[in-house]
C-alpha cells in the first residue's frame, strides 16, 4: 500500500502531503541531483524535486495539481449543472434534471434563510462554493495511495489529489468571498462602512482607535477562519486515511502468497501490481454478487479469502478502518462544504445591512 | 503547505466559476423551476375552481330536478283531478240519457197502453155489441147504436 519511493514513515507521509509545484528556483540554489550538487546560474522556472526545492520557490510557484484537479471539478460542476440546465423544462423534471433541481432548490432554501437582501449573485456563488467545495472534499473517498501511485507509474513524482487540503485553495477561495463582503459593504453602506469600523461597538469618538482595531480584527477573523476552517477539516481527514493506510501498510506483506510470492515476484517494495490484481478480483466478486450469481454470504467469503491470500488481517482491518473513516468522513465533507456556503451567505448578508 | 500563487490562481479560477454559474445555470434552472411551481398552482387552482363549479353545477341540477319534479307532480295531480272530472261528467250524462230513456220507454209503455185500451174499448164495444144482439135477437140498428156503443166504450 505504501507505494514504491518512500521507504520509512515519515517519507511515506511527507511524500503524501507534497504538493506537484511548478516555480521559480533563485539563482545560486543547490539542486540535489544524481550528478551531485548542481548550483543554478539563473532563475529557472522548473517542476520542484522534493519539499526543500518547493520551499526555495517561495511565493512565485504554483500548485500544479492542486489547480488541476479543482479547475477540473469546477468544470465538472459546470458541465453537469449546465447540461442539466439545458434540459431544464417546465414539464415533470426527471433524471439529472432532478437531481441538480434538488441541489439547486437545497441552496435557494439556505439562502433564502440567512441571506435578507436583494442581490443575484449570491444565489449562484452560494451553489458553486457548495458544489465545487463539495467536489473538492468529495476527492478525499478516493483511496489515498490509488491516484498518486498511479499517476507515480506514469512518472509524475508528486501528486495531491484534494484540492481543499491545500491552503492556498481554501484560503483563496476565502479571500475571494472577502473582496466581495469588502465590496458589498462598501457598495451599500458607503460612509456607514467606515463608521461602523470606527464607532462600534462604543459609540464614542475617542474610543476609535480601539473600535477601529476590534472590528478589523473581527472582520480579517472571518476570512481567515473561513478558509482555513475548511482547511484543518480536510487536513485531518486526509491525514487519518494516511495515518491508516500506512499503519496497516505492513500487513499487506503478510498474506499467505502476497508475502513470499510478492517479494520474489516484484521484489520487496513494488506490490502495486500485486494490489491491483487482489483489488480487481474483489471488485469482480462483488459484481457478480451484484448480478444475483453469486450468493451474499460467498461473496464475503471469497472476499475475505481474498484478501487472506492477498494481504491477510492486517491489510483487512486497514480497509475495514478506511472503510468506517470514509463514511463518518461523508458527514464531514457536506456538512463543511455546507458550512463554507452556509458562512459566505452569512458574511454577505452582513455586508448588505445597515445596522447590526 | 507554502503560500504562493496557487491563491491567486484559485481567486480568478473561484471567480471564473462563479461568473458561469450566474450566466448559465442558475437563472435558467431557477426559471425553470419557477415557472413550474407557478404552473403547478395554476394547476392546482383550476382544479379547484373546478370543483367550485362542479358543486355548483350540482346544486344547479338538484334545484331543477326537484323544480322538474314538482312540475311533474302537479301535472299529474292536474291530469287525476281532469280525469275524475271527466268521469264524473260522464256519468251525469249517462245518468241523464238514462233518465232520457226511461222517459221514452216509460211514454212509449204509456202510448201502448193506451192503445191496447182504446183496442180493447173497441173490442169491448164489438163485444157489448154481439152481446146485446145475441140478448136481444133482434135486429139492432147499428148505425143507430154504434154511437151510443161507442160513448159508452169511451167512459170505459
Amino acid at each position: 500500500m505504501a507505494g514504491g519511493n518512500p521507504a520509512s514513515t515519515t517519507e511515506y507521509i511527507q511524500h503524501h502531503l507534497q504538493n506537484s509545484v511548478f516555480g521559480k528556483l533563485p539563482a545560486g540554489f543547490e539542486r540535489q541531483t544524481e550528478n551531485g550538487v548542481e548550483v543554478l546560474a539563473a532563475d529557472t522556472w522548473m517542476m520542484a524535486h522534493g519539499a526543500s526545492e518547493a520551499a526555495a520557490m517561495g511565493f512565485w510557484a504554483i500548485h500544479v495539481d492542486s489547480m488541476a484537479w479543482s479547475i477540473g471539478l469546477g468544470i465538472l460542476f459546470c458541465w453537469v449543472f449546465r447540461s442539466a440546465a439545458k434540459r431544464a423544462t417546465t414539464t415533470a423534471p426527471s433524471g439529472l434534471l432532478g437531481f441538480v433541481e434538488l441541489i439547486v432548490d437545497f441552496v435557494d432554501g439556505a439562502v433564502r434563510d440567512s441571506f435578507s437582501g436583494h442581490n443575484k449573485m449570491i444565489a449562484p456563488l452560494a451553489l458553486t462554493i457548495f458544489v465545487w467545495v463539495f467536489l473538492m472534499n468529495l476527492m478525499d473517498l478516493i483511496p489515498v495511495d490509488l491516484v498518486p501511485m498511479l499517476l507515480m507509474m506514469a512518472g509524475v513524482e508528486y501528486q495531491k489529489i484534494v484540492p481543499s487540503t491545500d491552503p492556498n485553495i481554501t484560503m483563496g477561495m476565502a479571500l475571494g468571498v472577502f473582496v466581495l463582503m469588502l465590496y458589498y459593504n462598501i457598495k451599500v453602506k458607503g460612509f456607514g462602512f467606515v463608521k461602523e469600523l470606527t464607532l462600534h461597538p462604543f459609540n464614542h469618538w475617542a474610543f476609535i482607535p480601539v473600535n477601529l482595531f476590534m472590528e478589523l480584527v473581527g472582520l480579517l477573523a472571518k476570512p481567515f477562519s473561513l478558509g482555513l476552517r475548511l482547511f484543518g477539516n480536510m487536513y485531518a481527514g486526509e491525514m487519518i486515511f494516511i495515518l491508516i493506510a500506512m499503519m496497516f501498510a505492513a500487513g499487506a506483506g503478510t498474506g499467505l502468497i502476497a508475502g513470499g510470492l510478492n517479494a520474489h515476484l516484484f521484489g520487496e517494495q513494488t506490490n502495486g501490481l500485486f494490489w491491483l490484481l487482489i483489488f480487481v478480483l474483489v471488485c469482480g466478486v462483488c459484481w457478480l454478487n451484484l448480478k444475483g450469481k453469486l450468493s451474499t454470504s460467498n461473496t464475503v467469503i471469497l472476499s475475505l479469502l481474498l484478501l487472506t491470500i492477498g494481504g491477510g488481517i492486517f491489510a483487512l482491518g486497514g480497509g475495514l478502518m478506511q472503510w468506517g473513516w470514509a463514511i463518518f468522513h461523508i458527514l464531514v465533507i457536506t456538512l463543511q462544504a455546507f458550512i463554507f456556503m452556509v458562512l459566505t451567505v452569512v458574511y454577505l448578508s452582513m455586508a448588505h445591512e445597515e445596522d447590526h | 503547505m507554502n503560500i504562493n500563487l496557487t491563491l491567486f490562481g484559485q481567486m480568478v479560477t473561484f471567480a471564473m466559476f462563479v461568473w458561469f454559474c450566474m450566466r448559465f445555470v442558475w437563472p435558467v434552472i431557477i426559471d425553470a423551476m419557477e415557472e413550474r411551481q407557478k404552473k403547478i398552482a395554476d394547476g392546482l387552482d383550476a382544479a379547484d375552481r373546478a370543483m367550485r363549479d362542479l358543486e355548483v353545477a350540482q346544486a344547479q341540477a338538484g334545484d331543477q330536478m326537484r323544480e322538474a319534479k314538482q312540475d311533474a307532480a302537479g301535472i299529474i295531480d292536474q291530469a287525476t283531478k281532469r280525469a275524475s272530472q271527466i268521469v264524473e261528467e260522464a256519468k251525469q250524462l249517462a245518468i241523464a240519457e238514462g233518465d232520457r230513456l226511461k222517459a221514452a220507454a216509460a211514454a212509449d209503455i204509456e202510448q201502448d197502453v193506451n192503445r191496447a185500451k182504446e183496442e180493447l174499448r173497441i173490442a169491448v164495444a164489438s163485444l157489448a155489441l154481439a152481446g146485446a144482439e145475441k140478448i136481444l135477437e133482434t135486429s139492432v140498428d147499428d148505425t143507430a147504436h154504434r154511437a151510443l156503443v161507442d160513448q159508452l166504450a169511451t167512459q170505459l
